[in-house]
């Protein structure tokens, strides 16, 4: 019988500190993701997470993680060579044929950077993707900052604005995301435009308001919740908001929806 | 066919069943009751018929026995995640309507939600044949008439039965069944079902999103932040709450092996929605019975379309501690519903007459 919840090992090939405190592990697997989708990854003995990835290639995927939490504290003790174990992908990603050819606007807050990762160096690799892609990307102070080499290397194929929420930096702004959406030229978008909002749950709240002050049009944003998960299958009832699950009507959700939505 | 036996042939059958089946039944369990010298009644194996407890309302649900309180779902060492290998024989489960009914609940979500058939659940509930108690009406917290969920069709059980002093009569719909049941005499009688309870509820119109929307705010559920003690007894006590979570542990002697458990999780205890290193979402009593009460009377009908997720088995408001009745949190939902719809009425003339 199928089992769903049936981890597969898969051996760790590199181990990067990104920040303070967050690592990037690359773990080889056949897994094909699509952009925006998770993976749920346990060690034995600690449990079980689901993880965004952060980055994909052939027969390789990789996952930023934050020294928070059973599950994460222990994987910074992991080597290459050493196992973890995957199974997913699961739920719904970025709509990546609905972006294709349009205005793309990501605004992101820490580490939810890491979920779309992969989607905007697949749009800084394929310059015909999007008619542009503007980036405003917020972190709470240095030490926060994730994807240095990547945040530098945008700067010349993106549009990009990059903040910290209160401290001065070369080259950097100093505030909170939301206060920059009045920059963002919507404009000069004739309407031909697609809005990507991920960070934590008080940073898309107000982002979301400030989207739609500015005249954003609702239909035109979507969002990517996390939300604990035991199981990611719909079954344990943890990511569960309304009559929606996070694992399966999720991560990503239009604005429309994810606006209504009362934890 | 249908039979009566006396308690001693009732014995016999069972006995003749046990060679096939594990047959679990509500048992009474002397002072393990929640005060002193009172008794709990929960699912287990039986073997007599005189094990089986009829006369009154099991305090916990039959789902115990397709979706444990707690299981082994993974045996790990080193490089592997072996799948536990679970119950082999097949089970007859004695259960009321009610308790029936939770479990076309109870697969709607764990074996149908997102297309994902839950390994640990199927792999019981298949092997599952329900034997029907005829109910004779339970007690003061019961509401399954209001929830629809007071009958069921043949289709739903092996054989039905009505217990009575001196024995039981029985009609049995799997042919499987019927010769264990055979020595008793032949009889006409078929399985009855509640017509009416002590308690109904109304059920909430919530079809209106903005009165939804209204309704997750309003001051009554400000009232359970202190009454309700988010101890999760309701959740255990509940005959459809599926939800779990996932925890590791590890062997003592070798602290590289162990298994993964599932473990009954509750949406009333705090932390249920916390993630690592983040603050919860719903921090307050009041906001997790707004949760848990909307699900079971709105959220979970809007997903899957048949029906509530209560089957008015009133075990919840049974054991609560503090008191807490699932049919008055209705009734006073239903009130703040009516407040919501005037108000929104109201404003709704205003604007007509401002145009």
């Amino acid at each position: 019988m199928c089992n769903p919840v049936q981890p597969q090992p898969c051996p760790i090939l590199s181990v990067r500190q990104e920040s303070a405190h967050e690592w990037t592990f690359r773990v080889a697997t056949d897994a094909r993701p699509q952009h925006g989708q998770f993976m749920q990854l346990s060690i034995p003995k600690v449990g079980e997470a689901p993880i965004s990835v952060s980055a994909q290639g052939e027969g390789w995927l990789e996952f930023t993680i934050r020294s928070v939490g059973r599950v994460t504290n222990v994987i910074f003790q992991k080597q290459p060579g050493d196992l973890l174990f995957l199974r997913g992908p699961y739920g719904k990603g970025w709509p990546v044929e609905a972006l294709r050819g349009k205005h793309l606007v990501v605004l992101t807050g820490g580490t939810g950077l890491a979920p779309v990762r992969s989607l905007l160096n697949m749009a800084a690799a394929d310059p015909g993707f999007a008619r542009s892609v503007h980036l405003v990307s917020g972190f709470k102070n240095e030490a926060g900052i994730v994807f240095h080499q990547e945040l530098e290397a945008w700067r010349s194929s993106f549009t990009t604005l990059y903040a910290l929420d209160n401290d001065p930096r070369e080259g950097w702004r100093t505030g909170l995301v939301p206060s920059f959406v009045p920059e963002i030229p919507f404009d000069s978008f004739g309407g031909d435009y697609a809005v990507l909002v991920v960070g934590p749950p008080p940073m898309m709240k107000f982002t979301g308001l400030a989207l739609m002050a500015n005249g954003v049009e609702a239909e035109k944003v979507w969002m990517s919740f996390e939300r604990k998960m035991s199981c990611a299958v719909g079954k344990c009832g943890h990511c569960r908001i309304d009559e929606v699950y996070v694992c399966l009507d999720g991560p990503v959700f239009p604005y429309t929806v994810a606006r209504d939505l009362v934890d | 066919m249908s039979y009566a036996l006396s308690i001693g042939q009732a014995d016999q059958a069972l006995r003749a069943l046990a060679e096939r089946y594990d047959i679990y039944a509500p048992k009474r369990f002397p002072k393990q009751g929640r005060f002193s010298d009172t008794d709990v009644i929960r699912y287990d194996k039986v073997e007599r018929a005189s094990d089986i407890v009829w006369d009154v309302k099991s305090d916990y649900p039959a789902k115990e026995v397709i979706t444990p309180i707690q299981q082994a779902i993974f045996y790990f060492a080193e490089e592997e995640y072996r799948a536990s290998r679970g119950r082999q024989r097949p089970i007859l489960l004695f259960a009321r309507p009610c308790d029936i009914h939770a479990q076309k609940i109870q697969a709607r979500i764990m074996a149908g939600n997102g297309g994902f058939t839950d390994h640990y659940y199927a792999r019981v509930r298949e092997r599952v044949k329900f034997i029907l108690m005829e109910c004779a009406g339970g007690d003061d917290t019961c509401f399954c008439v209001s929830m629809g969920t007071n009958a069921v069709e043949p289709a739903d059980y092996a054989a039905a039965v009505r217990f009575r002093p001196d024995g039981l009569l029985i009609k049995t719909e799997d042919p499987e069944l019927e010769a264990a049941f055979s020595l008793g005499a032949p009889s006409d009688f078929a399985p009855e079902f509640v017509t009416e309870n002590q308690r109904t509820v109304t059920l909430p119109d919530l079809e209106d999103k903005a009165v939804r929307q209204a309704l997750k705010a309003h001051p009554m559920w400000r009232q359970f932040d202190k009454r309700c003690i988010s101890c999760g007894a309701c959740t255990v006590a509940c005959s459809t709450c599926t939800c779990f979570t996932t925890r590791d542990l590890t062997y003592g002697d070798n602290p590289e092996a162990g298994e993964r458990r599932r473990v009954t999780a509750s949406c009333q205890i705090a932390g249920f929605d916390q993630m690592a290193g983040q603050k919860e979402f719903r921090s307050a009593a009041g906001d997790r019975m707004r949760y848990k009460v909307l699900h079971k009377f709105h959220d979970y009908k809007a997903r899957f379309g048949e029906g509530h997720m209560c089957v008015g088995c009133g075990r919840c408001t049974h054991r609560c501690p503090e008191m807490i009745s699932i049919t008055a949190t209705v009734e006073k939902m239903n009130a703040a519903i009516a407040e919501i719809k005037a108000g929104l009425a109201q404003s709704e003339q205003e604007v007509d007459r401002h145009v």
